[in-house]
């Protein structure tokens, strides 16, 4: 399928039905999961704030796909030395950031009722913070270097260094005495979180998802046209 | 082999003309760790225990100001062109520059750390672990600042963008180096961090020159 999309007008044809349609589904999803997420009963230690996971938890999972989204685009654009796959890494940064500053956020409004402070440097939250940063960091290099395709491969590069931090923040809660929840959902021997949770949460992180698959898809397809209109406008300067 | 080592004295004699080079650092780690206490106040109970965190912070500090030099003046004048056209492979000569970089800051820098942090209040007895770790440590600031340093060759903005996009990889290095050294002077188990420390710093000696000489030929073409 990806190299099917490689070519830029194909995936500009594909991704012209396939981005409303994504987004209209993550609506869907997301209308039932939080419908799902307010009806069901409170929980017996956290109470009625324990809704916030349904936001929080599939927030910060979708931030740190899309750093592996962003890795291995990056990964493409080197080795292949594909621009589009330069354009998607391009185009995921931005998105990244904004899923993952939403996990800080709104764990940070978790953890003040639950733990009773906004913030600890526990080593989940610290490394998650740090996943934060590498956007950050990638966005930077990638806006300082003029030369678009030189900007696109070292930034990659970057991004591949930093991939690092994936494995440390999924593994970081059984690695160190993390104040952060453990492994709940697909710890050995089945899940730990009540049923009645694992519906609305699985609804909502479809949604969140298919959501970040149509924005992903809208931000390529801006950054295809915004590489032809440049190009255009240097054509037309002549 | 003769390459790597005529390379090694070439960075090592630039590191010390232009400016001193390692006294630079020297001094800028003097400053920041005299800013604590007239911070913090200058209770030596209190100073105490932040001393290890304090010098490592100093010591990642110190370690990101010659990064910026580290490949652009030789990118800038040409130099770069020519050893990458070399008989010498553009891996090795990113790993000499960083070596050069560990052998002329990191060690200065690491015979200095024991010497903060005692100033700070601590222990004596955390001396010899405080040098280790600076010195390894200073060997991953080393090579994890060179990959910042190659991708940012080009850039516009400069010293403080290498800052940004190698202070989030330094963290390893401050959480297992600080960890150990905060370890033994609360009397609990150090040998993990030291273990981690070294384990971090190695796998970017080995890996760090490929990203190096990918970023610098990138930067090249």
């Amino acid at each position: 399928m990806i190299t099917v999309l490689a070519n830029p007008q194909r995936f500009l044809a594909f991704s012209r039905v396939a981005a409303p349609t994504l987004g209209a589904i993550a609506v869907l999803l997301a209308v039932a999961g939080l419908w799902t997420g307010f009806s069901v009963p409170d929980d017996y230690q956290q109470g009625a704030t324990v809704r916030l996971m349904f936001i929080h938890v599939p927030a910060d999972f979708t931030g740190m796909l899309a750093y592996a989204c962003l890795a291995g685009s990056a990964f493409f654009g080197l080795v292949f030395r594909h621009s589009l796959a330069d354009a998607a890494a391009k185009a995921v940064a931005p998105l990244g950031a904004g899923f993952t500053f939403l996990g800080l956020v709104t764990g940070a409004f978790w953890g003040r009722p639950m733990w009773g402070a906004w913030w600890v440097w526990d080593a989940r939250l610290t490394s998650f913070l740090i996943l934060f940063l590498l956007y950050v960091g990638y966005m930077a290099l990638q806006a300082a270097i003029d030369d678009e395709t030189k900007a696109a491969r070292a930034s990659g590069i970057l991004a591949l260094v930093g991939a690092v931090n994936l494995p440390i923040i999924h593994y970081s809660v059984v690695w160190w005495n993390s104040l952060h929840q453990g492994e709940t959902i697909f710890a050995a021997g089945g899940s730990k979180a009540a049923p009645v949770y694992l519906w609305p949460l699985g609804l909502m992180a479809f949604a969140y998802l298919f959501c970040f698959g149509a924005l992903w898809m809208a931000r390529i397809r801006g950054e295809i046209w915004r590489r032809r209109a440049g190009a255009l406008a240097v054509q037309g300067a002549r | 082999m003769r390459g790597f080592a005529t390379l090694l004295r070439r960075e090592i004699a630039l590191a010390w003309s232009s400016g001193g080079g390692p006294l630079m650092a020297l001094a800028f780690n003097a400053c920041a760790v005299t800013l604590l206490p007239l911070a913090a106040g200058a209770s030596l109970d209190k100073l105490k225990l932040l001393a290890p965190g304090f010098s490592w912070v100093a010591l990642a500090l110190a370690s990101l100001l010659s990064l910026e030099r580290l490949f652009e003046r030789d990118y800038e004048d040409g130099a770069l062109d020519l050893l990458a056209l070399g008989p010498l492979p553009l891996e090795l000569v990113a790993a000499a520059k960083c070596l050069a970089q560990w052998l002329c800051t990191g060690l200065p820098l690491a015979l200095f750390a024991p010497i903060a942090v005692t100033a700070l209040g601590a222990d004596p007895r955390l001396i010899p672990l405080t040098f280790l770790c600076s010195a390894i440590g200073g060997l991953g600031f080393a090579f994890v600042g060179g990959i910042g340093a190659a991708v940012s060759l080009g850039a516009r903005a400069g010293g403080v963008l290498i800052a940004v996009i190698v202070l989030p990889l330094f963290t390893p290095l401050a959480i297992f180096g600080g960890g150990a050294i905060m370890g033994l002077a609360e009397g609990l188990d150090w040998t993990s961090g030291l273990l981690f420390l070294s384990a971090y710093s190695l796998v970017w000696v080995a890996l760090g020159p490929f990203a190096m000489a990918w970023a610098c030929r990138n930067a090249l073409s």
